[in-house]
C-alpha cells in the first residue's frame, strides 16, 4: 500500500496556500505510518511525476473554489475529480493536471484519488491564512485522517505535541535545514501549536 | 483585412500569459504580450530577514523554484561581499546544472515538441523504417524496431480509447505539421523515454537539495549539506557515486537523443530558421562559479549587439558594474504607477495602477526591462552565442555538430545565422543542455577532488552591518538572465526586486515604445488558419515561457486552458 498526501498551493497568496499549510501541520497532530508519504507540492508540476507513480491512493489537499462560504470544508471524489480540473477550481491545476494526465498515459495513475480542502476567502498576497481558513484546518486534517481510515489506515492522534521549542539563541547561527518563516522569532510556531491543541 | 487573434494563455503549464496578434495577409503584423497577473512578491519581503528571502522567493514560480533560491542567496551574499566555501559553490553548481538539464529536456519534449510533432501521424509510421532512420543517426539503445513497434501499439491503444488525455489540445493534422510519420513516431517514442530520463535529473536535485520540489539546502553563506567521506546520514561519497551514475544516464540521452532530435526536426522545417528572428540584441551572464567570490566561471556570458558576435562584450564577474549599471525597468506600458521613467531595480517601485488592455497605453503586469536602454532577448540562444563568441570550446563543438546534422537533413548548408530564429532557439537550448550536462560531470569531479584534499567546509556565517547595504544576485537560469536586487538596512530587507527571464522576453513595449522580444519575434510569423494559430504558439513556446514566474502569482477564475479568440 502506497499513499501520498499531497499539499498543493502557493503560500505567498494567503488562502491559496491552504494545502501546504495543512500538510505541514498533519504530522504534528497525527502519527502517520511509513506507507503514507507527505509531499509539499507547492505549485510544481513535472518534478512530482516520479513521487506520484503507481500509487494506491492520492489524497490532494488544496484550496477549492466551490461557491461556498469561506472556510467551508469540501471533499471531491470519483467523477468530481476530473471536473475539478476541467473547470479549474484552483488556479495551479494546470501543472498538476499535466502530471496526472502523463501518469494516465504511462498507465501509472493513482488507483484512488480524493481532493480535500476548503473554500478560500482571500487569494491576496500574503503568507498568513484568513481566520476562516485558519479555523477550518483542524477539520481538514480530520478529513485526511478519515480518508485514510476508509483506505484501512488507522492514524492515532498525537497527545503530546511534537513541535518543540527551538533552543535559545539565533537559529540562523546554523545553516537552516527547515525553519518556519516568521518576522518575530518563534511566535508563529507557538501559535500554530496552540491552534492544533483544540 | 486584418484580424485580431487573442491567445490566452499560451503555455501548457502555469498559463498566465496573454498574446494578442494582428494578422493581415496571412502573417502577424503586430503583437502584444501581456502578463495577466500582478507581480508583487517583493512587497511580502520588505521588513523580513534577508536570510529567509531565498525560501520565500522560490515559491514565486511552479517551474523554476531552484533558480530563485540561488539568485536570492547570491544577492544577499553580494550585499555582504561574502566569500562562499568552494564545496558550497560546487554543490550549488550541480543543483543549478541538474535543474537546467531537467528543465530543458521537459521543455522540449513535453511542453513544446508537440507544436512540431503530429502525434496522430505517428500511427501511420512503419516502425522498421523509423528504426533504420534513428539507428543511422545515433547509438541510443531505445531506437530499435521492437521499441518503436511497442510505442506505436501503445499509442494506438491510447488514441483508440477516444480519450486523448495529455494530447487533447494538439493541432493534429494542421497544414503547418510537416514531419514524415516515421519521424513523428521516433519523436513520440523519445517523448515517452524522456519521461523516464528526466527523473535522473530530479533525483540529483533532491539528493543535493535535500527536498524536491523546493530545495532546502541553500543558506546565505553556503549550503547546509554536511559533507563526509564515510559517516551516515550526510552527503557521503556513496550518495555522490549514485549522483554520478545519473549524470552519465542524462549525458547519454542529451547527446544521443535530444540534440539529434532537435537537429532532425530543424532540418525538416528549414523555413523556421528565418522566422521569429525579432530582437537580436542578446544578454546572458556568466555562471557556474569556480571560486568563492564569483569572479571566475566555467560558462561565460555577456552582451551581443545586433546579432553580431564580434560585438561581444563579456560580463566578467557577478559584481561587474557593466551589468549592474545597465539594467532598468520601464512601466510606461505596465499596470503600475509610473512617470519617473525607467528605474534601476534598487530604486524599483511596484505600485499597481490597473487600466483596461490599451493597445497604445498600459496592457501588462510585466515591467519592461532594458539593458542600457535597449530591449534584450535572454535565454539559451543568447547564452550559446555568448559562449561561442567567448571561444568556449565545448559549445562550439556541440553547435557545429547540431548545425551539420540540420544541414544534412535539409540538404543545404545551414550556418550559425540560422540560430537567430524560432527553431534556432530550440537548437540553442539543446546545445546549451549538452554543454551543461558535461559541466555537471566536471563539477562532480571538482567536488570530489576538493573533499579528497580534506576540505569539508560548506558554510560561512553571514554578519549583517547596521548600515544600509545593497546587492545583486545574478544567475543564468534555464530561461535566461535572472537577477534579484536587495537593499538591506540594519539586517532587514528594505527593498527587493526580481527581474526574471520571462520579464525580459515577454516584456511589453518600453519607455521608447519599442516592443519586447516576444512581440518583435512574432512580427512576420505566418498564420495559415487564424483560429488555429499554431505558428504563433511555435514562436512563443520557443522562448520556453513561464509566466507564472514572470508575474509571480496566479489568479484566474474558471478560465479555459487555452482560449483562442479570432475576431
Amino acid at each position: 500500500m502506497r499513499v501520498v498526501i499531497l499539499g498543493v498551493g502557493n503560500i505567498l497568496l494567503s488562502d491559496e496556500g491552504l494545502g501546504v499549510h495543512a500538510i505541514e501541520r498533519l504530522p504534528l497532530a497525527y502519527s502517520l505510518p511509513a506507507a503514507v508519504e507527505i509531499i509539499d507540492g507547492g505549485t510544481c508540476g513535472m518534478e512530482m511525476l516520479e513521487a506520484l507513480e503507481d500509487l494506491d491512493a492520492l489524497i490532494m489537499v488544496d484550496a477549492i473554489r466551490g461557491g461556498q462560504p469561506p472556510g467551508t470544508p469540501i471533499r471531491l471524489l470519483g467523477d468530481a475529480v476530473p471536473v475539478f480540473f476541467k473547470t479549474r477550481l484552483s488556479p495551479h491545476q494546470i501543472g498538476l493536471c499535466d502530471v496526472l494526465a502523463t501518469l494516465e498515459l504511462l498507465g501509472k495513475a493513482p488507483k484512488y484519488t480524493a481532493i480535500l480542502g476548503a473554500q478560500p476567502r482571500s487569494l491576496a498576497l500574503g503568507m498568513e491564512l484568513s481566520p476562516e481558513v485558519e479555523n477550518v484546518i483542524p477539520t481538514v486534517l480530520r478529513m485526511v485522517v478519515d480518508e485514510l481510515a476508509t483506505l484501512g489506515i488507522r492514524v492515532p492522534q498525537l497527545t503530546v505535541t511534537t513541535c518543540r521549542d527551538t533552543p535559545d539563541g539565533d537559529s540562523h547561527d546554523r545553516p537552516p535545514l527547515s525553519r518556519p518563516f516568521s518576522r518575530g522569532g518563534r511566535r508563529e510556531v507557538r501559535e500554530s501549536r496552540t491552534r492544533l491543541s483544540h | 483585412m486584418s484580424q485580431r487573434v487573442t491567445i490566452d494563455p499560451v503555455t501548457r503549464i502555469e498559463g498566465h500569459l496573454r498574446v494578442d496578434v494582428e494578422v493581415d495577409g496571412g502573417e502577424v503584423k503586430q503583437a502584444w504580450a501581456s502578463g495577466q497577473m500582478w507581480r508583487g512578491v517583493e512587497t511580502i519581503l520588505v521588513g523580513r530577514d534577508p536570510r529567509d528571502a531565498w525560501a520565500i522567493t522560490q515559491r514565486i514560480c511552479g517551474v523554476c523554484t531552484t533558480v530563485h533560491a540561488i539568485a536570492s542567496v547570491r544577492a544577499v551574499e553580494n550585499a555582504l561581499q561574502m566569500e562562499i566555501p568552494l564545496n558550497a559553490q560546487y554543490i550549488r553548481n550541480m543543483i543549478i546544472l541538474a535543474h537546467a538539464v531537467h528543465d530543458h529536456i521537459v521543455h522540449f519534449y513535453h511542453l513544446s515538441a508537440l507544436d512540431w510533432v503530429d502525434v496522430t501521424s505517428a500511427l501511420q509510421a512503419d516502425p522498421g523504417k523509423a528504426a533504420a532512420l534513428a539507428e543511422s543517426l545515433s547509438s541510443w539503445p531505445g531506437n530499435s524496431k521492437a521499441e518503436f513497434t511497442r510505442v506505436k501499439e501503445r499509442l494506438t491503444g491510447f488514441v483508440g480509447t477516444g480519450q486523448l488525455g495529455i494530447f487533447t489540445n494538439g493541432y493534429w493534422g494542421h497544414p503547418a505539421m510537416k514531419l514524415p510519420p516515421e519521424v513523428n513516431l521516433i519523436a513520440v517514442a523519445h517523448y515517452l523515454q524522456a519521461l523516464e530520463v528526466q527523473r535522473y535529473a530530479n533525483k540529483i536535485v533532491s539528493i543535493l537539495g535535500a527536498k524536491t520540489p523546493h530545495i532546502q539546502n541553500v543558506a546565505v553563506g553556503g549550503v547546509a549539506n554536511a559533507l563526509s567521506i564515510d559517516a551516515q546520514s550526510v552527503l557521503t561519497v556513496e550518495r555522490l557515486l549514485a549522483v554520478k551514475g545519473w549524470i552519465d544516464q542524462l549525458s547519454d540521452f542529451v547527446k544521443n537523443v535530444y540534440l539529434i532530435d532537435v537537429a532532425v526536426i530543424g532540418g525538416f522545417y528549414p523555413e523556421w530558421t528565418t522566422i521569429g528572428r525579432g530582437i537580436v540584441d542578446y544578454v546572458s551572464v556568466p555562471d557556474i562559479p569556480l571560486d568563492g567570490k564569483n569572479t571566475r566561471f566555467a560558462l561565460p556570458g555577456g552582451h551581443i549587439a545586433a546579432g553580431d558576435l564580434s560585438s561581444f562584450k563579456e560580463i566578467k564577474t557577478h559584481d561587474d558594474a557593466y551589468f549592474k549599471d545597465g539594467v532598468a525597468e520601464s512601466v510606461k506600458h505596465s499596470w503600475y504607477e509610473g512617470g519617473k521613467g525607467p528605474l534601476h531595480p534598487y530604486k524599483g517601485e511596484t505600485r499597481p495602477q490597473y487600466t483596461d488592455f490599451e493597445d497604445e497605453g498600459k496592457y501588462s503586469w510585466l515591467k519592461s526591462p532594458t539593458f542600457y536602454g535597449q530591449p534584450m532577448q535572454v535565454g539559451p540562444l543568447p547564452r550559446v552565442l555568448a559562449m561561442v563568441a567567448a571561444q568556449h570550446q565545448p559549445t562550439i563543438t556541440y553547435a557545429t555538430q547540431a548545425l551539420e546534422l540540420v544541414s544534412a537533413v535539409a540538404r543545404s548548408k545551414v550556418g550559425l545565422d540560422a540560430l537567430h530564429s524560432t527553431i534556432g532557439r530550440h537548437a540553442a537550448r539543446a546545445v546549451a543542455c549538452a554543454v551543461q550536462v558535461d559541466e555537471l560531470a566536471l563539477q562532480w569531479d571538482l567536488l570530489l577532488a576538493n573533499m579528497a584534499k580534506g576540505d569539508l567546509t560548506t558554510f560561512n556565517k553571514p554578519v549583517f552591518p547596521k548600515d544600509e547595504i545593497a546587492g545583486v544576485g545574478i544567475h543564468e537560469a534555464p530561461r535566461g538572465v535572472l537577477s534579484h536586487w536587495v537593499v538591506i538596512d540594519d539586517g532587514k530587507i528594505k527593498n527587493y526586486q526580481c527581474v526574471v527571464p520571462t520579464t525580459w522576453n515577454a516584456a511589453p513595449r518600453n519607455e521608447a515604445d519599442a516592443p519586447g522580444a516576444y512581440e518583435a519575434c512574432l512580427a512576420g510569423t505566418p498564420v495559415a488558419i487564424p483560429d488555429q494559430p499554431l505558428e504563433v504558439l511555435r514562436t512563443v513556446h520557443s522562448f520556453d515561457p513561464c509566466l507564472a514566474c514572470a508575474v509571480h502569482v496566479v489568479d484566474t477564475e474558471k478560465r479555459q486552458v487555452v482560449k483562442v479568440k479570432a475576431a
